[in-house]
């Protein structure tokens, strides 16, 4: 139940209770003095001194860079496949036993297999890993959203002659799409995560490799830094990716709103 | 040239059987308007389908033209009940009249051309560009009815069009469609389950029973062309046409006669 | 009112239905056709490693991963790593929803605790629990607690967020109608807000328990806590290629289950409710 209280106190609160945690836990953080646990303002700096330039080229480009061709790679398969899958039950009935088994499966078990099936630790290894996992999300929602075409659209696309590679292009596909672009946004953040953990394992350059570096040399700054780039990292990639899906699916939200559900 | 013959559809099977059509048998010559109609869940839509190549008949067989149709027919089009649910969302009403041309064999000239006619047949020139559900309801059916003349058809399919559109565009849409028949010399086939509808459009309405459906009997209209909403409504054979066909339906009893083209005019 | 008839589905995007449909009983060939797609993988598998395209070093075969697997299967300490990695799952789990529900009502139902804490929320939630490891590693040390902290921590968030849509999905004219009838607020989120936000919350138990079962497991993996993920770490680092993937299928077994156990408890909870599905995967 909301209350209707004063919308002023409501921004207040909006405002100060982040202020006010950020300064109690720098307060703490001082007099605490442990090495494990900076304050805020210490963090902003190792934060700078870190990423802002100097290591930045180094490691955060080649963690983006296995990001997005993880996710561009990944998202492109689970398309490919969901479409056929999609549109044949009994292709359905077969693959799906696997596609359970595959989707379920912790990323981090497959790990020392993928480092050994593919002789490398380097980027086609990180590359394909965080491409993998990511396809599940973009298959399992591509599946929804063709089996949730509207079948007056199917007997339009039927009655009108429409052939198959006409049909996918221009109706199944974008009919689709609304659902499969939040399979896309979840591949996403998954692929953050996956990297991280895939450098973290084996990698020579990369952001999760500074997190391992950090904790074997025992250096806390550059842990805490690495700790709230990633975060940053997550947050900006899917905001990046609301304002790109906002645009493609304008056409869908006009329509949701002016059809009666 | 669209000749049904002993159409039946049924559902399921051993115990769980439905049969939704028992046996529809009549045929529509060219430049006929011909209407449909029957109580409710008599079946009418699985009909259309039928008739459309869009489901096949349990049993019996539709001929356009004498060749059996058994799957949706190059010259035919259909017009859906649904509107918003037939057109595409995410492209305009130009790209939505033209996506059934795109895979005929046309010039991007012919095509651009053909697009532009149709929606001008209908009065929608100056909403090209638009998207579909920026434009109310019987705009929308319009552009149904746009992108099935760009396909110039011979015989177009129509499936309860106005159902879902308000009583007044209704009557604009009517004559939109006899406008049609009229200005292209194309066959159409309504389904309707509004009676006056039936009447004011139609050269002969196939009148439909109860489930297990079978033809009640096939009525011609005697009433004089060029139709008009309001002067032939006013005239009483308007009224008697009518009051016969809503006899037929409301009357029909468990015992259904079997499919003959019975009463070639009034009855009285 | 063709629907009411014959449903339509996408298959009829390949033409007419077939006038009468003569299946078997849908459950026998269902269950046919899920052996069959194993038994497809596996003896693909098995071509693959015997062609040679792969080194035996690399893909060991198929029947020599499953003999491995069968050997596991017999050990105590296979038991006990799987057992211990249940549950450093399960509390985890368990940590995160006893905190995430109780926080995301109130978050949910009070528009001022909501927004107050809505900032705080967006910053942490980002951050890969995952990424915490080394922190742990260095604080807590290869622990149970570390281990379980990490797997709450990183399942608190989908309960929390779930929760709080949940509670504010409330058909609000089941609300209005139950204040016209006069019912107090108390019974009214017991009855009606609670109720209705339990399929949501179902859902972010779901998303949680995968979440947890990753992050028990990746603990084990890099911090060397007890369980499958330190057994593979050890069959990585000896060379024993075999056991490195008996123990990936064995861990991908315990993903199914516990997928499995959740999908049903949501589908359960969501029978009351057939209209919300939040999110598809």
């Amino acid at each position: 139940m909301r209350g209707r209280g004063h919308e002023t106190v409501k921004v207040a609160a909006e405002i100060a209770v982040p202020i006010a945690i950020v300064v109690v836990w720098e307060l703490w953080a001082r007099s605490a003095d442990s090495q494990f646990w900076p304050p805020p303002s210490k963090i902003v700096q190792e934060f700078n001194d870190l990423w802002v330039f100097e290591q930045f080229r180094s490691d955060v480009v080649p963690s983006l860079m296995r990001i997005l061709l993880g996710f561009g790679i990944g998202s492109a398969v689970g398309v490919a496949i969901g479409v056929p899958l999609g549109m044949s039950l009994w292709a359905r009935k077969f693959a799906m036993p696997q596609i359970e088994y595959w989707r379920a499966m912790p990323p981090p078990a497959l790990l020392p297999i993928s480092v050994l099936l593919l002789h490398s630790i380097g980027n086609l290894q990180k590359v394909s890993f965080i491409a993998f996992f990511c396809i599940f999300p973009v298959l399992l929602n591509t599946i929804d959203g063709i089996r949730g075409l509207d079948p007056t659209l199917v007997d339009t696309a039927r009655a009108y002659g429409i052939p198959a590679h006409e049909r996918i292009r221009r109706i199944v596909l974008p009919a689709a799409f609304p659902q499969i672009s939040a399979g896309m946004r979840i591949s996403l953040s998954l692929a953050v995560i996956i990297m991280v953990v895939a450098e973290y394992f084996s990698s020579t350059s990369g952001v999760g490799y500074v997190l391992l570096i950090s904790k074997n040399t025992f250096q806390l700054g550059p842990m805490w830094a690495a700790i709230v780039l990633i975060g940053v990292i997550g947050y900006v990639l899917n905001l990046a990716y609301l304002l790109a899906e906002r645009r493609m699916l304008a056409w869908h939200r006009g329509w949701r709103a002016a059809t009666p559900q | 040239m669209l000749e049904i013959r002993d159409v039946a559809k049924s559902y399921g099977s051993g115990s769980k059987v439905t049969h939704a059509l028992r046996s529809i048998s009549f045929s529509i010559a060219e430049r006929e308007l011909v209407c449909v109609v029957g109580p409710s869940g008599c079946g009418k839509t699985t009909l259309l389908k039928c008739i459309a190549g869009l489901l096949r008949p349990t049993r019996g067989e539709v001929l356009l033209h004498g060749e059996p149709v058994t799957a949706p027919p190059e010259e035919m089009a259909v017009v859906f009940q649904e509107y918003n649910r037939s057109l595409m969302p995410w492209s305009t009403v130009r790209n939505n009249v033209l996506l059934p041309l795109r895979h005929k064999k046309l010039s991007k000239d012919e095509r651009t051309r053909l697009v532009e006619e149709a929606l001008e047949a209908v009065g929608l020139t100056r909403f090209i560009d638009h998207y579909p559900w920026q434009l109310s309801g019987g705009m929308q059916q319009r552009v149904a009815i746009a992108r099935a003349l760009a396909y110039q058809p011979s015989i177009l399919l129509m499936d309860e069009p106005f159902a879902s559109v308000d009583a007044q565009t209704r009557g604009d849409l009517e004559d939109l469609v006899l406008r049609v028949r009229d200005e292209f010399g194309i066959t159409i086939l309504f389904v309707t389950h509004d009676i006056d509808e039936s009447v004011y459009l139609s050269d002969r309405i196939v009148v439909l029973t109860h489930a297990p459906t079978v033809v009640k009997e096939v009525v011609r209209v005697e009433l004089p062309s060029p139709r008009d909403q309001i002067a032939t409504k006013e005239l009483p054979e308007f009224a008697t046409q009518r009051a016969y066909v809503y006899r037929l339906i409301k009357h029909d009893t468990t015992a259904p006669a079997p499919s003959t083209l019975v009463g070639e005019g009034l009855h009285d | 009112m063709a629907s009411a008839t014959q449903e339509i589905t996408a298959e009829d995007l390949h033409g007419p239905d077939p006038a009468v449909s003569a299946t078997g009983t849908p459950r026998l060939t269902g269950f046919v056709v899920f052996v069959l797609s194993f038994a497809f993988a596996l003896v693909f598998w098995q071509a693959v490693s015997v062609s040679g395209v792969v080194r035996e070093q690399d893909l060991p075969s198929m029947t020599a991963t499953m003999g491995e697997l069968w050997g596991l299967v017999q050990t105590g300490s296979f038991w006990t790593a799987f057992l211990q990695t249940a549950r450093g799952w399960a509390i985890g789990l368990g940590l995160a929803t006893l905190l995430a529900v109780p926080i995301g009502i109130v978050l949910g139902l009070s528009d001022l605790a909501g927004r107050a804490f809505r900032v705080p929320v967006e910053f942490l939630r980002p951050i890969p629990s995952a990424a915490l490891i080394p922190l742990l590693f260095l604080t807590l040390g290869p622990t149970l607690q570390s281990e379980v902290f990490l797997a709450a921590f990183g399942a608190f968030w989908p309960i929390l967020v779930q929760t709080m849509y949940g509670v504010r999905d409330v058909d609000p004219v089941a609300i209005d109608t139950a204040r016209s009838f006069g019912v107090p607020k108390r019974e009214r989120l017991w009855r009606i807000t609670l109720p209705s936000a339990v399929p949501y919350i179902a859902t972010g138990m779901r998303i949680a328990s995968a979440v947890a079962l990753i992050l028990a497991f990746t603990a084990e993996l890099f911090m060397g806590t007890p369980g499958l993920g330190k057994l593979l770490n050890y069959a990585q680092s000896y060379g024993l290629t075999t056991q490195l993937y008996a123990l990936a299928l064995a861990t991908g077994a315990l993903g199914v289950g516990t997928h499995l156990l959740f999908t049903t408890v949501e589908r359960r909870a969501l029978r009351w409710h057939p209209s919300q599905r939040v999110e598809a995967v």
